[in-house]
């Protein structure tokens, strides 16, 4: 009885799953989209390790402190990193001092006396505060877009840290034939949607002056800023790497004495 | 169960005697796990899975109950909470890896306990109360999966409840109302937030009860084996403990290297970085995806595309996800071959790997963006899927000739390790 | 994990007469109990303070516009602090009371920093079931001490914070703080 009834029912779902697929399909528009869109570029970075692996490796700390530098100047005019303390700035290597001294360049919201929203300095507890109060400022600033904040954005796309390495060294003034290019966007085939409202950030050599003899070139400051943001995304990175070492070792260890264990428990009825 | 050789518990100290008399906790765990417990010598690697799926509950209660020490449920400050136990928390970042991967490799184990039972027969009589108990815990897993994915609020996890929930309004008439009703309002939000995150704690625990009835049931007839021929005599089996606890302390440890592997390595590897933006529900992400172990179900969901005998393509996508489970629970009916392992039914057994290489495509096709040629692809694996457990498998188990048994357990494993001059039977595959 | 299959014999002792086969499992199960220690610990260290929690365990305070006679409130560990900035009669009479008639003994020097008498800084919580005594805003009720009321059970504290009436056993706590400044202090 029931293998009758489930035979209805397989029969039902088999023919009608089968009559759509022998339906005929619209013709897919073409998506230039889909033509036009890059794979980020593979690069190597300090936080990899030896090979590239993402094994072993630490942040390079001189790196970061030059992507911090690349963030303030570059990027901090649209970009919050709203996720990121002020003390969360010591992994790079500053002091104390130097953390007061960075966030007290930045304003946080406060109420003064009466009572009205106001503002003062940042300490090292505060966050990086919004650049715009929400999103609708936001755009009505930026001529519609919303720049996101940055501090996840390299876990908040595929091969994250590679893409904004590549979106930021990918703008091209060699608009495909066929491809259309609103005035106010502008192309780069790493974005996903090609026409991207954010304008080249790093355009010039010598925008940022590095005061550590590092190359003051474009393609130093997209590595050194994507650098940095990888920090933001991922803080306990280096952390996460050690733990795991150790507990791996710790485990292979312990799978190790538990084989021996369980030959010896075995070994009588393995010879039977 | 009661093996007549099974050894007794005898409490060796006075206080051991003292608690037997009042409330027998170490006879029960004896009896159940220990060296009372009698279970076939020739268990495989795969045999392991069960207790290795307990472990990865238990691991996900554990770093579950801190997380929610620290997570917020209100839509304005779920996703901040997470970040805060990813940045501030003390260890917060491997809590929370932990409890993401090991939902992940929850499934994983649990898939491969479901296939194990699939190729050994073991839904079959006396153990299909065993097996529908299993197929509970499967279906309270997914929810209670599906539900703490959405606690996040990123992107996906708003989108994946905007989907998921407006599946129910494929119903007719009900629909809708169901939606409403399962949302607490007309779109995810405050409401659905908090009542996932309560139902998030709740279930497993529910989980726990019904796996505790999935293990006594077990333990009625006694553990299936991979020649699917009953235990006869004591020469068949070994005390769980100290065999089969050691086996499994092996497989454990592997699981957690291959745990830690993901959770110190790889931990976002298993899940989409969209999840890692906020919800906005004014912006869908370009390709809404459930997470992996979902994928062979979404793949069937979306497989329907023709409104068929007057019935909306969607509510047949609906229906047939809901029956590619439901339909499970009729197997020990369905497949009625009295040989229960496939390792002496050639055909089933070639059927079986086919099936496993259609559910893995059909996970590929469910991660895919709803294009050709993954579309196509879904359907005829979809036709197949069904076919295989409510057409193919019904005949195929009436039909097949199978090879012959060996008489007992212990005759398979003398015939494996055995001493040369018995002429074995049948070679019992490992 | 140790237990016997069956009668150990000659063959299962090792030179030193020891269980080979049990001290493989002792060391596996010590070695596998070993790592569970560290597991707990972080299951249990995960319940202290967090960063953001730690960072906001110190605070700084900027005294310069509190006039002599004034106070001010701020909020430290989620508990209120009183900044007072004491008259010099509030001093002279505060060094006039013999401590040995106070409840709690103390010295106005030993409740302020050495140089800076005048600031008296404690926290805002009454010693006898923590309520917020009343005296630092302006306006409110000093008591008959001149310093602070509690409402809650009548304890009266003077201008340098210590019991004088009522059921407080202690005067108001003095937390840890040092001076960066002549008018700017951190707590914590």
């Amino acid at each position: 009885m029931i293998r009758l009834g489930a035979l209805a029912v397989g029969l039902l779902f088999v023919v009608n799953v089968l009559w759509g697929a022998i339906a005929p399909r619209e013709a897919a528009s073409p998506d230039m989209t889909k033509e036009l869109h890059k794979h980020p570029k593979h690069m190597e970075w300090a936080h990899n390790g030896p090979g590239n692996l993402g094994v072993f490796g630490t942040f390079d700390r001189a790196q970061l402190q030059r992507g911090f530098q690349v963030y303030k100047e570059v990027c901090s005019a649209c970009h919050s990193i709203n996720r990121v303390a002020f003390r969360d700035l010591a992994d790079l290597g500053y002091t104390e001092a130097q953390i007061k001294t960075i966030a007290a360049e930045y304003e946080v919201a406060a109420i003064d006396a009466n009572g009205e929203p106001t503002t003062r300095k940042a300490t090292g507890a505060d966050k990086f505060p919004l650049v715009y109060a929400n999103e609708a400022a936001a755009r009505a600033a930026q001529n519609g877009a919303n720049p996101p904040d940055l501090s996840l954005m390299t876990k908040a796309r595929p091969d994250g840290t590679n893409y904004v390495y590549s979106l930021l060294t990918g703008y091209s003034d060699d608009v495909p034939k066929g491809w259309t290019k609103p005035d106010s966007l502008y192309y780069n085939p790493y974005f996903h949607s090609i026409n991207i409202a954010m304008p080249p950030p790093l355009a010039a050599d010598g925008q940022v002056t590095y005061s550590d003899g590092s190359p003051a070139t474009t393609d130093q400051y997209a590595k050194d800023v994507t650098a940095f943001l990888t920090w933001t995304a991922e803080p306990k990175l280096e952390n996460r790497k050690e733990t795991g070492m150790a507990v791996i070792l710790f485990l292979i260890i312990m799978t190790g004495l538990g084989y021996l264990s369980y030959r010896k428990v075995w070994a009588d009825v393995k010879k039977a | 169960m009661s093996f007549p050789w099974a050894k007794h518990y005898q409490p060796t100290s006075e206080v051991g005697k003292w608690m037997d008399e009042r409330l027998p906790l170490a006879r029960f765990v004896h009896g159940a796990l220990g060296p009372g417990y009698p279970t076939p010598k020739n268990l495989n690697a795969f045999y392991n899975f069960g207790v290795l799926a307990g472990v990865a509950l238990v691991i996900q209660i554990i770093t579950g109950v801190v997380l929610a020490m620290h997570f917020a449920a209100d839509t304005r400050v779920a996703f901040d909470s997470v970040e805060h136990i990813m940045r501030d928390v003390n260890g917060g970042w491997m809590i929370r890896y932990m409890h993401a991967v090991g939902a992940s490799f929850f499934f994983g184990v649990v898939y491969i306990h479901i296939f194990r039972g699939l190729y050994y027969g073991s839904y079959k009589p006396p153990r299909e109360v065993l097996w529908m108990l299993g197929l509970v815990i499967f279906l309270l897993m997914m929810a209670t999966a599906f539900m703490g994915y959405v606690l996040v609020w990123g992107q996906m996890s708003f989108w994946g409840a905007q989907v998921i929930t407006g599946l129910f309004s494929a119903f007719p008439v009900v629909g809708t109302y169901i939606q409403t009703l399962l949302l607490g309002g007309f779109s995810p939000d405050n409401a659905t937030l908090n009542r996932f995150f309560s139902l998030h704690y709740l279930l497993p625990f529910v989980t726990f009860g019904v796996i505790i009835l999935h293990v006594w049931a077990l333990h009625i007839p006694g553990s299936n084996n991979p020649t699917g021929v009953d235990v006869k005599s004591e020469a068949d089996t070994v005390p769980f403990h100290p065999y089969y606890t050691a086996k499994d302390f092996v497989g454990l440890g592997i699981y957690l290297i291959l745990f830690a592997a993901f959770v110190f390595f790889m931990p976002n590897s298993l899940g989409e970085p969209d999840n890692y933006i906020p919800a906005n529900p004014l912006s869908t992400p370009a390709h809404i995806v459930p997470e992996w172990y979902f994928w062979p179900f979404y793949a069937i969901l979306r497989a329907f595309t023709t409104d068929f005998l007057g019935v909306p393509a969607k509510l047949w996508g609906v229906l047939a996800m809901f029956a590619s489970i439901l339909l499970l629970f009729l197997l020990p009916w369905l497949d009625t071959s009295p040989v229960r392992s496939n390792n002496y039914r050639p055909l089933s057994r070639l059927l079986f790997w086919v099936f496993v290489v259609v559910a893995v495509v059909l996970g590929v096709c469910g991660g895919k963006p709803a294009e050709e040629p993954w579309v196509r692809l879904s359907q005829v694996l979809t036709a197949y899927y069904f076919a295989h457990f409510l057409i193919i498998l019904p005949i195929v188990s009436k039909l097949e000739k199978t090879k012959p048994l060996p008489g007992s357990i212990s005759e398979a494993v003398l015939a494996k390790y055995g001493k040369g001059g018995a002429a074995p039977l049948a070679q019992p595959a490992e | 994990m140790a237990s016997e299959m069956r009668q150990a014999t000659a063959e299962d002792l090792g030179p030193g007469g020891e269980r080979r086969r049990d001290f493989l499992y002792v060391a596996t199960a010590a070695f596998a109990g070993a790592g569970v220690v560290p597991v707990a610990w972080s299951l249990v260290n995960q319940m202290n303070p967090s960063a953001d929690v730690l960072a906001l365990a110190s605070i700084d305070l900027d005294l310069a516009a509190v006039q002599p006679g004034q106070a001010i409130k701020a909020s430290w560990r989620g508990k209120p602090i009183f900044a007072r900035h004491l008259t010099p009669e509030e001093i002279a009479d505060a060094k006039k009371v013999d401590v040995s008639t106070l409840r709690d003994p103390q010295k106005l020097e030993d409740r302020t920093k050495p140089g800076s008498e005048q600031w008296l800084i404690t926290l805002g919580v009454c010693t006898h079931l923590g309520c917020v005594p009343l005296g630092a805003a302006e306006g409110e009720a000093k008591g008959d001490f001149g310093g602070y009321f509690c409402p809650c059970h009548g304890s009266h504290y003077d201008a340098a914070a210590r019991i004088r009436k009522g059921p407080a056993p202690k005067n108001l706590e003095v937390p840890p703080y040092a001076f960066k400044s002549p008018t700017s202090v951190t707590i914590g």
